[in-house]
């Protein structure tokens, strides 16, 4: 009987000590990892959309440098486009929190296979035609040409889809996959 | 409240004390073998103080006549069984049935007054053994949802996480092997990691006998609980393989038990499960496998007076979550809403592609205990968790290997319980409990951490007092305080916190004064004291009726994810957003329930309504534009509520071989703060069951089940219109509409063969989803995007030996 009963002190000896070992174990555990703060990889802050023309370059960019949340994203657009007129034009993804920023648009272009940009616009007469393509011969809308109508104005809306449907018939919706990326700017031609 | 029926209690015992003095008095009772019921012949029945013999009858009756009214102590002795002794206080006529545990030696050695429930005053179902292994392959919520009043919320078809009366993640208790589970709960698609194989009887209580284990048991509390074993020298086990039409995939699960007549004992257990895509009936869940490896280890030593037990279990699961559930932006989700097919539709595969969930949970406790002569059992229990949760997306870049979420959960608990069992009308459980928990957001991600680096400290005491009324009559009554400290380091966006929240100026001591760019740290610490209580009554009528009614306070403390999660859930297509602000949820919940339990004809009614103030829930408050497109913000916010409903079972037997079975659920759920239905509560749904059973043909079996799940017609709408840059018009995001009325039909048959002496075999056929219906639950986070399970043809083999 004696033994018994130190056997279970013992037993609630070890408990005690065990609880004691890891409450200390766990502390010192917490201090090295007090602050892991990280950085959003994935993140894209910026889209550049450069259309050329010789001497015209007209850029369209959508900048929000704290990510989801916090402040709004801004869009701006360096000029009019010219009517009538022939653009090529040129995608940029930067993530502008790491220094120097991060470029995007290189993943894209080891992905190509596995990425796809769409741009539809309402402005009238306007066409863009996706003049890049990737080892599957499939368009990826990295590199674009863009061709004016008449003066107008409406929007140009940018998606990027990751994973799409390839081929498909050319719009966003029947490619599926998930958005990583939708903007949409006001544009004038005149 | 607490106080005033603390004296009533008080002034009842001296009361009862002082009762005039009566030689009269009939003692007579019954003794039966608490496993089968048999009752044991020649028992011998000692009045020690009286010194009064006589021995159990061949019905297991025993009498002695014309005794004062007094407390005396009865022995009671059987060959094969150690002496046992109970107290008894004796004021009128008394028909007593004793319990005796033939063989072996555990929790309740000698049980005074019939019950197997966890305690004779809870409003609860339980689920046997059987009918666990109906559910070998399936989760514990699967096994869960066939209950009347249990539901619940799934993601895809594998991710099932139980839900009592509308109420699910840390609303509920799971408390496994006397360890209450901490496996990240909170989020909507973490399911509880546990080994249904593992376990021998789970009990729902929907009552209010909660306190025991915590305070927060807002909507209820599910007890898995271990097998007692015989106290003698035996090797025997079980090995289930059950095999699958629908994931093409199946289960195998082995256990094995060495006991000895020493009290010692030991069983070791392993079960692994693979499916790869099940189907709807229409097409692939392209996917949707999954991986489930567990182990368990049990050890102890039992006898009356003092024992030990040990366990460990594994868990590792690993679930595919459906590949068209990976959407981006608003957009995506109208898409997927308005297709009538989930956007990838591949052939079948075993491969676990993204996204999809990685999850390890080790539980290991080690509780003694010893009774102390006159006073009661006392225990010690120290129980320690590690929980490990990997969420991998489909990422850009070959990131796709790392997991967006990483998070480690430890928790280590240390408990004494004393149950004061010295009175025979008044049984006391009390306790304290100390806790601390860790949890560890894992760098590596390259993502911010849903659910911030934090550390809680729990302290908790209780007391529960079981009062025997009369031989009808049971009263109950217990409280709880509980104290818990949380301190958090979370890195916030600076608009946010300044701008959008105005933490700065509600919460200006959380800050650290660290700014990194865009991000502020700060320093989240909260302190919480809770109290609950409860309050049970339980009355025995003729004819196997009883009346059971129970009163509960719970209060719950916000969970980290209602707290701080923050960022975007991407099967949803949501930025979830946590508040600093939200306080902790305070509910009263009645519920009350009539029961038969009867094999002729049996039922259960129960009753019951909750209030719950500063009811937390998480709903869409607005849109937010990204780089990625429109997401509609949800936000975590503080309502009143009301939850009240009926359960009904009821089973008759027919004929000799005919048995039915029905059960009926009816709920709803109020927001009182804004007038308006509470969201994702489960609709009305209904089974009925016949089966049919010939014992003399193998024990051949065979049930017909139907069960019938009515469309949710109380919803509060959260539609919302957005604008389509590409369609260059709004379109409508109609996320509230809830799924059409659905039934399905299952078959279920088995027989059992004799192998030899010692072994036999069950063979068990089963079909679900009979008429292969296409539907979709209305609590199922993905079903947007898919359907639910089409047909499955199942077989298994139960070997035991």
């Amino acid at each position: 009987m004696k033994t018994l009963k130190s056997n279970k002190m013992k037993t609630i000896k070890l408990l005690a000590v065990l609880f004691i070992s890891t409450l200390i174990f766990t502390s010192c555990e917490d201090d090295r990892n007090d602050d892991d703060g990280e950085d959003e990889e994935e993140l894209i802050t910026t889209v550049n959309y450069r259309l050329t023309n010789g001497n015209d370059v007209v850029t369209l960019t959508f900048q929000d440098l704290d990510g989801e949340g916090g402040a709004e994203g801004t869009y701006t657009v360096s000029g009019t486009l010219a009517p009538n007129t022939s653009y090529t034009g040129e995608i940029e993804l930067l993530n502008e929190t790491e220094s120097p920023a991060e470029d995007i648009t290189e993943e894209i272009e080891e992905e190509d296979d596995e990425h796809e940009f769409f741009y539809t616009t309402s402005a009238p007469g306007i066409e863009i035609t996706k003049t890049d393509m990737d080892g599957d011969g499939n368009p990826i809308g990295l590199k674009t040409s863009l061709v004016t109508g008449p003066s107008g104005s409406g929007t140009l809306t940018i998606v990027l889809k990751h994973e799409p449907t390839k081929p498909n018939n050319g719009t966003s919706a029947d490619a599926g996959g998930s958005t990583d990326v939708e903007v949409t700017f006001d544009i004038q031609v005149q | 409240m607490i106080k005033r029926f603390l004296a009533f209690v008080f002034v009842w015992f001296i009361f009862s004390a002082t009762q005039a003095q009566d030689c009269s008095i009939t003692f007579k009772g019954k003794i039966t073998d608490f496993h089968d019921n048999t009752p044991i012949i020649g028992a011998s029945v000692h009045i020690l103080d009286l010194n009064k013999y006589t021995s159990s009858n061949e019905d297991g009756l025993f009498e002695f006549k014309n005794l004062c009214a007094q407390k005396f102590v009865v022995e009671i002795k059987h060959i094969s069984c150690d002496p046992k002794r109970i107290n008894i206080n004796l004021e009128k006529n008394t028909y007593k049935e004793i319990f005796l545990e033939h063989h072996l030696n555990e929790l309740n050695e000698v049980v005074v007054r019939t019950t197997s429930k966890t305690t004779i005053t809870s409003v609860e179902q339980n689920l046997k053994k059987e009918v666990i292994e109906n559910f070998t392959d399936k989760s514990l919520g699967d096994a869960l949802n066939t209950m009347s009043g249990v539901s619940s919320l799934n993601t895809g078809n594998s991710i099932v996480k139980p839900m009592i009366h509308g109420l699910h993640s840390s609303r509920l208790l799971i408390v496994n092997n006397n360890v209450r589970m901490f496996d990240q709960e909170w989020g909507d698609e973490h399911a509880p990691n546990i080994d249904i194989n593992a376990s021998e009887k789970i009990a729902v209580i929907k009552g209010a006998n909660t306190l025991k284990y915590g305070s927060d048991a807002v909507g209820g509390l599910i007890l898995i609980q271990p097998k007692k074993y015989a106290v003698k020298d035996s090797l025997f086990g079980s090995t289930i393989t059950s095999f699958n039409t629908n994931g093409f995939g199946g289960n195998i699960n082995s256990e094995i038990v060495k006991t000895y007549k020493s009290g010692f004992y030991s069983k070791l257990q392993a079960n692994y499960k693979q499916f790869g895509d099940f189907r709807a009936p229409d097409y692939y869940l392209t996917n949707s496998g999954l991986k489930n490896l567990n182990a368990s280890l049990r050890m102890g030593y039992n006898t009356y007076e003092k024992g030990f037990n040990a366990y460990y279990s594994f868990v590792n699961n690993q679930f595919a979550i459906l590949q068209s559930s990976h959407i981006g932006n608003v957009n995506d989700l109208v898409n997927a809403i308005n297709n009538l097919q989930p956007r990838v539709t591949e052939d079948f595969s075993y491969d676990i592609t993204f996204p999809k969930q990685e999850i390890y949970h080790h539980l290991g406790k080690i509780e003694a205990y010893k009774r102390i002569k006159d006073l009661g059992k006392l225990s010690v229990q120290y129980d320690v968790q590690l929980n490990r949760r990997k969420e991998f997306d489909l990422r850009r870049g070959n990131r796709s290997n790392t997991p967006v979420i990483d998070l480690r959960l430890f928790t280590n608990t240390l408990q004494t319980n004393l149950e004061v069992e010295y009175l025979d009308n008044l049984k006391i459980d009390t306790g304290v409990l100390i806790r601390y928990q860790q949890n560890d957001a894992i760098s590596g991600t390259g993502t911010n951490p849903l659910i911030p680096d934090f550390t809680k400290y729990d302290a908790g005491l209780f007391t529960i007092a079981n009062y025997y009324l009369n031989e009808s009559t049971d009263f109950s009554a217990g409280f709880r305080y509980d104290f818990s400290k949380i301190d958090a380091r979370k890195r916030y966006n600076v608009t946010d916190w300044n701008e959008t929240f105005n933490y700065d100026e509600l919460f200006p001591e959380f800050e650290t004064g660290t700014i990194n760019g865009t991000r502020i740290l700060t320093n989240p610490k909260y302190t919480f004291h809770n109290l609950s209580a409860s309050l049970g009554l339980s009355k025995r009528f003729n004819n196997d009726v009883s009346l059971l009614v129970n009163y509960g306070l719970a209060s719950r403390v916000p969970n980290p994810s209602e707290l701080f999660s923050d960022g975007l859930h991407h099967s949803a297509a949501r930025i979830e957003t946590g508040l600093l602000t939200l306080d902790k949820e305070i509910a009263n919940k009645f519920i009350v329930s009539l029961e038969r339990v009867n094999r002729n004809f049996g039922f259960s009614i129960s009753p019951y309504y909750k209030h719950i103030n500063g009811f937390i829930q998480l709903i869409p408050v607005g849109i937010t534009t990204t780089i990625r497109g429109a997401f509609p913000v949800w936000e975590y916010n503080q309502i009143n509520a009301q939850i009240f409903g009926i359960d009904i079972d009821v089973n008759k037997q027919i004929t000799e071989k005919f048995n039915y079975l029905g059960s009926l659920s009816l709920l709803q759920g109020d927001n009182l703060t804004e007038d308006i239905a509470l969201i994702h509560m489960p609709s009305t749904n209904f089974t009925n069951t016949i089966s049919y059973q010939n014992k003399n043909l193998n024990q051949l079996t065979i049930a017909f089940n139907q069960k019938t799940v009515l469309q949710q017609n109380r919803f509060p709408d959260y539609n919302f219109n957005t604008f389509n840059a590409i369609l260059q018009e709004d379109v409508f995001v109609d996320i509230s509409t809830t799924p059409p009325t659905y039934t399905v039909f299952n078959l279920r048959s088995s027989a059992v063969f004799k192998m030899n002496k010692k072994s036999n075999l069950k063979i068990e056929f089963n079909v679900a989803n009979v008429f292969n219906v296409a539907y979709r639950e209305n609590l199922n986070r993905l079903r947007y995007f898919a359907d639910e399970l089409g047909r499955n043809f199942n077989l298994k083999l139960k070997y035991n030996y």
